[in-house]
């Protein structure tokens, strides 16, 4: 017991000193990196949708939604100064988290919606006995 | 508890080596910045039901206008190059006051809040063009989901602009203390993660749905 009260106390002094560093170093050639990148990955899906795109139009939203996922990787690394070592690990846990819950909410809703309009044809709809 | 000074007494020697529980409490050292990004996260919930709305009432154009037929490419594209213009500037801003240089990083946060005003400006036009046609939110269950999510996003980026003048105030009276530099930190993390909503928003609003 009395080793945890001294331990304690140790760590209140070495937390008294105050954190000016933000702990982020950003620089230029990072968010210039970041900019260049980002507006490639931009450019080139406007510019595949605007001139027409694949034949098959599913072709196309798979290669734009590809692009941007490679952009919101690097806006994470480059703007958002994202990797496993900030904050201890505990922002890119929450993040891992968060992917976790939007992955779920996204392809969950956009899989049972699906089925449910499926399974809603007109020609079910038409029954009398399912008519109010 | 107990367990612990048992195993420490059984050991004898020094209680260094044989401390099996961890001897401080985990502090980050900046908790605000992760506070923050915990909310930047749970932000991220509300755009993920939000897109899984439009997902999947995207389709859904109830014998109204298309996606195809509304959404103006161009205009979009004039849209994304100023909050991506604006994300860079907010990027030199932070690099201005790592330098403690405090009229340049004012004027790069002007310049950020100025190109965020031109975003907004363009996003309500857009809305005011759909409106005047009759394609307002309650058009169509397509038209619903989309004035939802961009509104949302729109309404986000408005609330930056806000809190970007307030800082510009902060900052002006204050300078750059260690606060205030924590408070442009935190927008910091805010603005790009509004830019990083909108790649999702134009690639899965704007490009996927003009699709045929």
């Amino acid at each position: 017991m009395s080793a945890h009260t001294e331990s304690s106390h140790g760590h209140g002094e070495a937390d008294a000193h105050g954190h000016d560093d933000l702990g982020i170093h950003a620089t230029l050639k990072g968010y210039l990196t970041g900019f260049v990148l980002a507006a490639i990955l931009t450019i080139i899906p406007f510019w595949l949708v605007m001139s027409g795109g694949f034949e098959k139009s599913s072709t196309t939203a798979l290669v734009v939604l590809a692009f941007a996922a490679v952009q919101i990787v690097v806006h994470m690394i480059y703007f958002l100064h994202m990797n496993t070592k900030s904050e201890g690990g505990w922002n890119m846990l929450a993040l891992v988290f968060t992917i976790v819950l939007v992955v779920i909410t996204l392809s969950g809703s956009i899989w049972i919606m699906y089925h449910l309009n499926s399974n809603m044809m007109p020609s079910q709809m038409q029954d009398p006995a399912n008519l109010p | 508890m107990s367990d612990t000074s048992i195993t420490m007494s059984a050991g004898g020697g020094s209680p260094e080596a044989l401390s099996f529980h961890v001897a401080a409490d985990y502090h980050p050292e900046n908790g605000t910045l992760l506070g923050f990004w915990v909310y930047l996260m749970s932000d991220c919930l509300i755009f993920a039901c939000l897109f899984a709305a439009y997902g999947v009432l995207g389709r859904e154009f109830a014998g109204g206008p298309t996606a195809a037929e509304v959404l103006e490419l161009p205009t979009v594209a004039v849209n994304t190059t100023l909050l991506l213009l604006s994300s860079i500037t907010y990027g030199f801003a932070v690099l201005e006051m790592q330098r403690d240089r405090q009229n340049p990083m004012m004027v790069w946060l002007a310049v950020t809040g100025l190109l965020g005003a031109g975003f907004i400006t363009l996003e309500l036009r857009e809305f005011a063009h759909l409106i005047s046609i009759g394609a307002g939110p309650q058009r169509s269950a397509f038209l619903s989901s989309f004035f939802t999510l961009v509104g949302t996003h729109g309404l986000h980026v408005s609330s930056g602009i806000l809190w970007l003048i307030v800082l510009m105030v902060q900052v002006s009276k204050k300078g750059l203390i260690s606060a205030n530099k924590r408070r442009l930190m935190c927008l910091s993390m805010f603005w790009h993660f509004l830019d990083l909503v909108w790649v999702g928003v134009f690639s899965f609003v704007y490009l996927m749905g003009v699709l045929p």
